[in-house]
C-alpha cells in the first residue's frame, strides 16, 4: 500500500513540471510584452524605472531561463506580486479566494451526490419506466440549461418576486449583529441559490453514470442469486448491489475534482461571490499575468492531490488494486 | 475464425445497432432534433425572413408579432433571422471543435495503446497533465490573449477536449489488439498503418461517437458561456450565445430574448445527448433488458 | 405476501420530505422584509435626522484607498468620501473652497496663495496644515509615484508653506487650470512621509479629512464607511456608505429592485422601460442630466487613408448621429459638435455640422480617389477596398452598439467594417499605445477647465500620452497654449472658440454624442437638489427621515 503511494507521487512530479511549462507557455501566446508597468498611464514613469522592472521579472532574458528562473519561484509559492494596482502579492490574493470556492464546490458536490445517487438507483430499478423517462429528460434539461439563464431566472423569481432568498454575497449587511443561529441561517440563506444552481449541471451526468453502473451490477449472477434466495428487494438493492456500484462513484468524483476548481467563472461573477473564478477572470481579463499563472499553478496542483486522494481512497476501497503488482 | 471476426465487426453488428437504437424513442427523438437543426442551418438563408445585421431604429425590443415571429433585439434586429443564422455559429463550432479534439484524441489513444510501453506511458502522463487544469480557466485564458475569433474558439475548444477521446480509444486498442483478427493480421504481414486503421479503428470508433455526439453539445454550451463573459462569437455575427447574452439585462422586459436562444440551445444541446446516448446503449449489449 | 409499508419502494426517497419540509421553513425566515412590502410612504420629505446606511453598488472592487495613484473609478467614488482637495465645485461649476478658505491670484497672475481651514482634523486626530499640501504636492511630481495626474503639476515652479495654514504656489507663465488643479485629494503628510507610497497600509486603511471614516474593506466584496462626526462642514446625515461590489450587471439591477442596493446608474433602457412601474415609483426617484462626457469616432491620423480630410468628413456624412442617439441612448442625449458640453460657457455652436448625407459623403469619397470600380458593392482605389476595423473597449455596451450602427451604415455607402472589441487592459497597451488601430470608438469626460492640451497639442503623441491618433496642427497648438495660459475669460472663449470651428472642420475625431446621465437613488433619501453639476455635490445633506429609515446598525 506504501509503495502504490510512494510510486503515485513520484509519477506527479513530471505532472508538477508540466503544469508549471503550460501555465508559462499560456502566458506568452498574448502577443507584446507581459509588463505591468505598462498598465500605468504615466508618461513621468521614466525609461529608467520600466528598464527597472523589466529586470526584475527577468522580461530581459531569453523565454527558456525566464522559465526556470519562474518555476524555481513557483517551486516555493513565490508568485511574485500582482500587476493591477493594489500590488498585493499574489498568494495573498488567491488564498482569499480558494477557500469560499471550494467551499462552494464541496456543497454543490454534496447536493449533486445527495440527488443525483437515488435517482440513479431508481432509475436502474425501474428501467424504462415512466420514472426513469421522466428523470432522463429532466436532468438532460439540467444539463442543457445554460447556467447563467437559470441563475438569473431562479433570482428573479426568488429574490425579486417573492422576496424568499437573498440575490447575491456571501452575507447580509447586518451579519455581525445576528446571533449564533441568526449568522448561520443567513449563510444558508445566500448559498441556497448558488448551490442549487451550480449543482444543477452536474446532476445529470453523475446520475446517468449511477444508473449505468447500476445496471451493469443488477445483471450480475450474485444478484439474480441473491433474489432467488428470497431476499427482500431492498435488501438486494442496497446491500448488494449499491456497495459495488459505489466503487465506480469514487471514480467519477475523482474525475470531478477540476471541477471544484475551477468552479464557476460565470456563477461566481452572477452571484457576486468573491471566489477564485472571479479573480482568475478579472486577472485575465487586466493581464494580470503573476495571478494568472498563480492560479492555474495552484488549481493544478490542487487537482492533482485531489486526484492522489481519490487514487488512494480507490485502493482502499478496491483490494484488488492494493494487493496486485502491476497495474 | 475469420469468418467470426469479419461477422463481428460489420453488417451483424450493425443489424443490431439500428434494431436497438430503433426501440429506444428518446434516441430517435434526439436524432430528430438534430436532424432538425442540420436543415435549419442548411437552409439559413432560404429561411432567414431577414438580414440579420439589418438595424432597425423604429422597432427596438419589440416583442413576438406577426411582423418579427421572434420580437427583435436592442438594435432592432430580427429574433428569427439571427437564430436561423446563429444555427451554423453553433453547428460550425460544434463539428470543428469536435473534429479536432476527436481526431487528437484518436491519434494519440491509438498510438498509445496499440504501442504500449513507453508511448503508452508519455501519452497518458500527458493526458493527465491536461486533466489537471479547469478546462474552462485555459480556454478562457488562450481566448482573451488571442482574440475571440471563431476559428480561435474552435481550435481552443478543440484543443483542450480531446483526454477522454484518447482514453477511450486507447483501452479499445489495449483489448483489441489481443484478438485473433489482430494477431492473424500480423502474422499475414499486414504494416502496423495498416493494422490501426483497417482493422482496430473501426472497432474503437463506437464509444469515440458517443463522446462526440456529447462533444458538441458540451461545444455549444462552451460557447454561450465565453458570450455571457463577452468573448465569444463578436458582433454583428449573432449566435445563440451571444443573443442570450443579449436578453440578461432586460429579462423581466424583453422575455423573448432569453427565452428563445436558450430554448434552441436547450433543445440541441439536449439532442445531441439523447443521440449519444441512444447510441451507447445499442451499442452495449451488456445494458439491454433481458 | 405483500411486504410491510416500511419495506415498500417508496415513490420518493425519506430525504426528499426532509428537503422540502426545509424549504418550507426557510422561506418563512426572510431576512428583512423586502420592499413593497411594508407601509411606508417615501414621497413624504420629513424632518432631517441621522442615521441610516446607503448601499451603492460597484462592477469593479476598489484597487487602492489612496486615490492619487489609481486610475479606476471604484477608489475615485470612496476616495471622493474620505478625503478633500483645496478646492472643489460647487453646485453650478463654480469654485468654491474645500480645505482652502480662500485664495489670492497674484497681479502678475503666477502666483495663488490659499489660506487654509484652521482645526481640521485627519481622522487619526491630528491637525491638518500647510505642511500636507507641500507634502502631496512633492509626492505627486516625484517620479517614483505612479501617478496619472502629476501633469499639472509638474508645471509648478516652486510651492512654499508661508505659515502653518497658508501655502503659496508660483508658476512661471499664467497657468489657467491651475486653480482646479488643486482640487486634488490632500494627504496626510505625517503618515506617508519618507516611506513608499505603494507599500503604504493606507492603501487598505485610508486616514483622510473628509466626511466620512473608513471602517472596513472585504476585498471582492464591499467596503464600509461611516459619518465623520468633526467634519469641517458638518457632520453628515446618512451614518454610513456601503460599497457593494455587484460584478454582474444584471444582478445589479435585481439587487436594486429587491431593495438590496440604494444608488446606481442607469442603462438608458433601464431608464425608460424597466423602472415605469408604478411600484417601482414609489420606491424610487429617478434623476437625468446632461453628463460630462462625449464619445467620438477617433482616426488613427497616421494611417494614409485617414490623412485625406474629405474621407473623414464623408465618413462624418455617412454617419447618422441622431439614429446613433435614437437606438443606443433612446433618445437621452445630444448630438456632439465638438470636445465640449453643450451648455457650458466655452461651448461653440456655430461650428461646421455633418447632418446624415450618403450622397455627400459618396461623392467625397470619389473625390478622394474612392469609386467602386468592379462592381462588387466595395468602394476601392488602386486595387485595394475599402475596408477597416473600428477597435473599442470590453464592458462598455454603448460603444458597441454604436460601433455596430456604423457599421451598418458604412456598408451602405460601400465601405467594409470588421469590428474589434478588446479588453481594456490590452486595448491600452497593446492597441492604443503602440497606434495599432486604424479607427477608435472612445469618449473622454469632460472637465470644466476648456484646457485640452494634453489631447490635442502635437508634442502629447509619445506611447502614454493622449493625442493618440497624432493630430498636428500649428495652429491650434498655438491657440491652445494662448488659452490655458491667461485667466482672462474673454481671451480664452476667443480661443476656444477658434479651436472648436478647427476642430469640426478637420474632423480628426467624428464627435459622436453627449449622453444623459441616469441615475436613481431609493425615494427615502431627502434634500437631493438636481443642478449643473449634477446630483451629489451636497451629499452630506441628504437624510432619511426617522421614520422612514431602514438600516440600524
Amino acid at each position: 500500500m506504501l509503495l502504490y503511494i510512494l510510486r503515485r507521487i513520484v509519477l506527479s512530479i513530471p505532472l508538477l513540471i508540466g503544469i508549471t511549462l503550460i501555465s508559462f507557455l499560456v502566458i506568452h501566446l498574448a502577443p507584446g510584452e507581459p509588463t505591468g508597468i505598462h498598465t500605468d498611464l504615466n508618461p513621468r514613469v521614466t525609461a529608467a524605472s520600466k528598464a527597472q522592472l523589466r529586470h526584475l521579472y527577468g522580461l530581459d532574458e531569453p523565454l527558456p531561463i525566464q522559465y526556470l528562473k519562474w518555476a524555481w519561484r513557483s517551486a516555493r509559492l513565490d508568485f511574485g506580486r500582482s500587476f493591477s494596482p493594489d500590488g498585493r502579492k499574489v498568494t495573498e490574493k488567491i488564498g482569499e479566494r480558494i477557500p469560499v470556492t471550494l467551499f462552494l464546490s464541496l456543497l454543490e458536490m454534496l447536493v449533486i451526490v445527495a440527488i443525483a445517487l437515488p435517482i440513479g438507483i431508481l432509475s436502474a430499478t425501474r428501467q424504462y419506466s415512466f420514472f426513469d423517462k421522466a428523470t432522463t429528460i429532466f436532468v438532460f434539461i439540467g444539463f442543457a440549461i445554460p447556467t447563467f439563464w437559470l441563475a438569473l431566472l431562479c433570482m428573479n423569481l426568488f429574490g425579486v418576486h417573492l422576496g424568499w432568498l437573498p440575490l447575491s454575497g456571501l452575507k447580509s449587511m447586518d451579519y455581525s449583529s445576528l446571533s449564533w443561529g441568526g449568522k448561520l441561517l443567513d449563510r444558508i440563506r445566500h448559498l441556497l441559490l448558488p448551490v442549487l444552481v451550480g449543482s444543477f449541471g452536474g446532476l445529470a451526468g453523475f446520475s446517468r453514470y449511477m444508473r449505468s453502473t447500476m445496471l451493469e451490477v443488477i445483471r450480475q449472477d450474485y444478484i439474480r442469486t441473491a433474489r432467488a434466495k428470497g431476499l427482500p428487494e431492498r435488501m438486494v438493492i442496497y446491500h448488494h448491489a449499491l456497495r459495488n456500484a459505489l466503487l465506480p462513484v469514487v471514480t467519477i468524483l475523482g474525475l470531478s475534482v477540476p471541477g471544484l476548481i475551477g468552479g464557476g467563472v460565470i456563477f461566481e461573477t452572477i452571484f457576486a461571490i468573491p471566489g477564485m473564478g472571479q479573480l482568475f477572470y478579472g486577472s485575465v481579463m487586466a493581464r494580470d499575468y503573476p495571478v494568472i499563472m498563480g492560479i492555474l499553478v495552484i488549481g493544478a496542483v490542487l487537482t492533482l492531490l485531489g486526484n492522489l486522494l481519490a487514487d488512494i481512497c480507490y485502493a482502499l476501497v478496491d483490494p484488488r488494486i492494493r494487493l496486485s503488482k502491476e497495474r | 475464425m475469420k469468418s467470426e471476426a469479419r461477422g463481428s465487426s460489420s453488417s451483424g453488428r450493425a443489424r443490431s445497432f439500428w434494431s436497438q437504437f430503433r426501440r429506444n424513442r428518446l434516441a430517435l427523438g434526439g436524432a430528430f432534433l438534430v436532424a432538425l437543426l442540420f436543415l435549419v442551418a442548411l437552409l439559413a438563408p432560404a429561411l432567414s425572413p431577414y438580414d440579420p445585421t439589418e438595424i432597425d431604429p423604429e422597432h427596438i425590443l419589440s416583442p413576438p408579432h406577426p411582423n418579427h415571429w421572434l420580437g427583435t433585439d436592442r438594435l432592432g434586429r430580427d429574433v428569427l433571422s439571427r437564430m436561423i443564422w446563429g444555427s451554423r455559429i453553433s453547428l460550425l463550432v460544434g463539428f470543428v471543435s469536435v473534429g479536432i479534439s476527436t481526431a487528437i484524441g484518436i491519434l494519440l489513444g491509438a498510438l498509445a495503446g496499440y504501442y504500449g510501453r513507453w508511448v503508452d506511458a508519455l501519452i497518458m502522463r500527458f493526458v493527465d497533465l491536461m486533466l489537471c487544469f479547469p478546462t474552462f480557466f485555459l480556454i478562457l485564458a488562450v481566448i482573451a490573449f488571442l482574440e475571440p475569433s471563431i476559428w480561435n474558439i474552435m481550435v481552443v475548444i478543440g484543443a483542450t477536449g480531446w483526454m477522454g477521446v484518447a482514453r477511450l480509444v486507447r483501452a479499445e486498442f489495449l483489448s483489441l489488439k489481443e484478438r485473433e483478427f489482430v494477431i492473424s493480421a500480423r502474422a499475414l504481414g499486414a504494416s502496423d498503418l495498416r493494422i490501426i486503421f483497417r482493422h482496430l479503428l473501426p472497432n474503437a470508433l463506437a464509444p469515440v461517437l458517443v463522446s462526440a455526439t456529447l462533444g458538441v453539445a458540451g461545444a455549444i454550451l462552451t460557447e454561450s458561456a465565453l458570450s455571457f463573459l463577452g468573448i465569444g462569437i463578436q458582433p454583428p455575427t449573432p449566435s445563440w450565445g451571444n443573443i442570450l447574452t443579449g436578453g440578461k439585462d432586460n429579462l423581466e422586459i424583453a422575455w423573448w430574448l432569453s427565452l428563445f436562444p436558450g430554448l434552441a440551445i436547450l433543445l440541441t444541446v439536449l439532442g445531441y445527448n439523447l443521440l449519444g446516448e441512444g447510441i451507447r446503449d445499442a451499442l452495449d449489449p451488456r445494458l439491454r433488458e433481458r | 405476501m405483500p411486504l410491510p409499508w416500511y419495506s415498500q419502494p417508496r415513490a420518493w426517497p425519506r430525504w426528499v420530505s426532509l428537503l422540502l419540509a426545509a424549504g418550507l421553513v426557510l422561506s418563512c425566515a426572510r431576512g428583512e422584509s423586502p420592499p413593497g412590502r411594508t407601509e411606508v410612504d417615501y414621497s413624504r420629505p420629513g424632518k432631517p435626522a441621522y442615521g441610516d446606511t446607503i448601499v451603492l453598488a460597484s462592477i469593479g472592487d476598489a484597487s487602492s484607498m489612496i486615490p492619487n495613484i489609481t486610475g479606476d473609478s471604484a477608489s475615485h467614488e470612496i476616495a471622493s468620501f474620505i478625503y478633500n482637495g483645496l478646492v472643489k465645485y460647487d453646485k453650478d461649476y463654480n469654485i468654491v473652497g474645500d480645505l482652502a478658505e480662500s485664495w489670492e491670484i497674484s497681479p502678475d497672475e503666477l502666483s495663488i496663495t490659499f489660506h487654509l481651514r484652521k482645526g481640521v482634523r485627519w481622522h487619526d486626530g491630528v491637525e491638518f496644515t500647510a505642511e500636507d499640501v507641500l507634502f502631496t504636492y512633492r509626492l505627486m511630481i516625484d517620479p517614483r509615484t505612479p501617478t496619472p495626474y502629476s501633469g499639472d503639476f509638474l508645471l509648478v515652479k516652486s510651492a512654499q508653506v508661508l505659515g502653518r495654514y497658508t501655502f503659496r504656489v508660483t508658476y512661471p507663465k499664467p497657468f489657467a487650470p491651475a486653480l482646479m488643479s488643486w482640487g486634488m485629494w490632500i494627504l496626510p503628510k505625517h503618515l506617508l512621509e519618507g516611506k513608499d507610497v505603494r507599500e503604504s497600509p493606507l492603501n487598505r486603511h485610508p486616514v483622510g479629512t473628509g466626511p466620512y471614516l473608513f471602517r472596513e474593506w472585504k476585498t471582492g466584496e464591499m467596503i464600509l464607511l461611516e459619518a465623520n462626526p468633526d467634519y469641517f462642514e458638518g457632520r453628515p446625515y446618512i451614518q454610513r456608505i456601503l460599497y457593494r461590489i455587484i460584478p454582474d450587471s444584471a444582478t445589479l439591477f435585481l439587487e436594486l429592485k429587491a431593495g438590496g442596493v440604494d444608488w446606481t446608474s442607469l442603462s438608458p433602457l433601464q431608464y425608460t422601460r424597466q423602472t415605469g412601474d408604478a411600484g417601482f415609483q414609489k420606491q424610487f426617484r429617478k434623476y437625468s442630466y446632461l453628463a460630462n462626457a462625449y464619445t467620438y469616432l477617433g482616426f488613427n491620423l497616421k494611417d494614409p487613408r485617414f490623412a485625406d480630410v474629405r474621407v473623414r468628413q464623408a465618413l462624418a456624412y455617412a454617419i447618422d448621429k441622431q439614429e446613433i442617439i435614437k437606438v443606443v441612448l433612446l433618445g437621452l442625449g445630444e448630438e456632439a459638435t465638438g470636445p465640449y458640453k453643450p451648455d457650458t460657457w466655452v461651448y461653440n455652436p456655430r461650428v461646421k455640422r455633418y447632418p446624415y448625407d450618403p450622397e455627400r459623403a459618396r461623392s467625397l469619397l470619389a473625390q478622394a480617389g474612392w469609386k467602386d470600380t468592379d462592381g462588387d458593392g466595395i468602394l476601392d482605389k488602386e486595387g485595394r477596398p475599402f475596408r477597416f476595423t473600428i477597435l473599442t473597449n470590453q464592458g462598455n455596451e454603448q460603444r458597441k452598439m454604436t460601433a455596430e450602427i456604423i457599421q451598418k451604415r458604412l456598408s451602405q455607402i460601400g465601405i467594409q467594417v470588421d469590428i474589434r472589441i478588446a479588453e481594456w487592459a490590452s486595448f491600452i497597451n497593446y492597441f492604443i499605445k503602440n497606434r495599432r488601430f486604424e479607427t477608435v470608438i472612445l469618449g473622454w469626460t469632460t472637465g470644466q477647465d476648456p484646457d485640452l492640451y494634453d489631447i490635442w497639442h502635437s508634442s502629447k503623441t509619445l506611447p502614454d500620452e493622449f493625442n493618440f491618433i497624432s493630430y498636428r496642427n500649428p495652429q491650434v497648438d498655438k491657440l491652445m497654449v494662448q488659452g490655458r495660459h491667461t485667466f482672462d475669460r474673454r481671451v480664452r472663449k476667443a480661443c476656444y472658440d477658434r479651436i472648436q470651428e478647427i476642430l469640426a472642420e478637420e474632423c480628426p475625431y467624428i464627435f459622436l454624442y453627449v449622453p444623459y446621465s441616469l441615475s436613481v437613488i431609493h425615494a427615502r433619501f431627502k434634500g437631493i437638489q438636481p443642478a449643473p453639476a449634477g446630483i451629489s455635490y451636497n451629499f452630506i445633506r441628504w437624510y432619511v427621515p426617522r421614520e422612514q429609515q431602514r438600516y440600524h446598525p
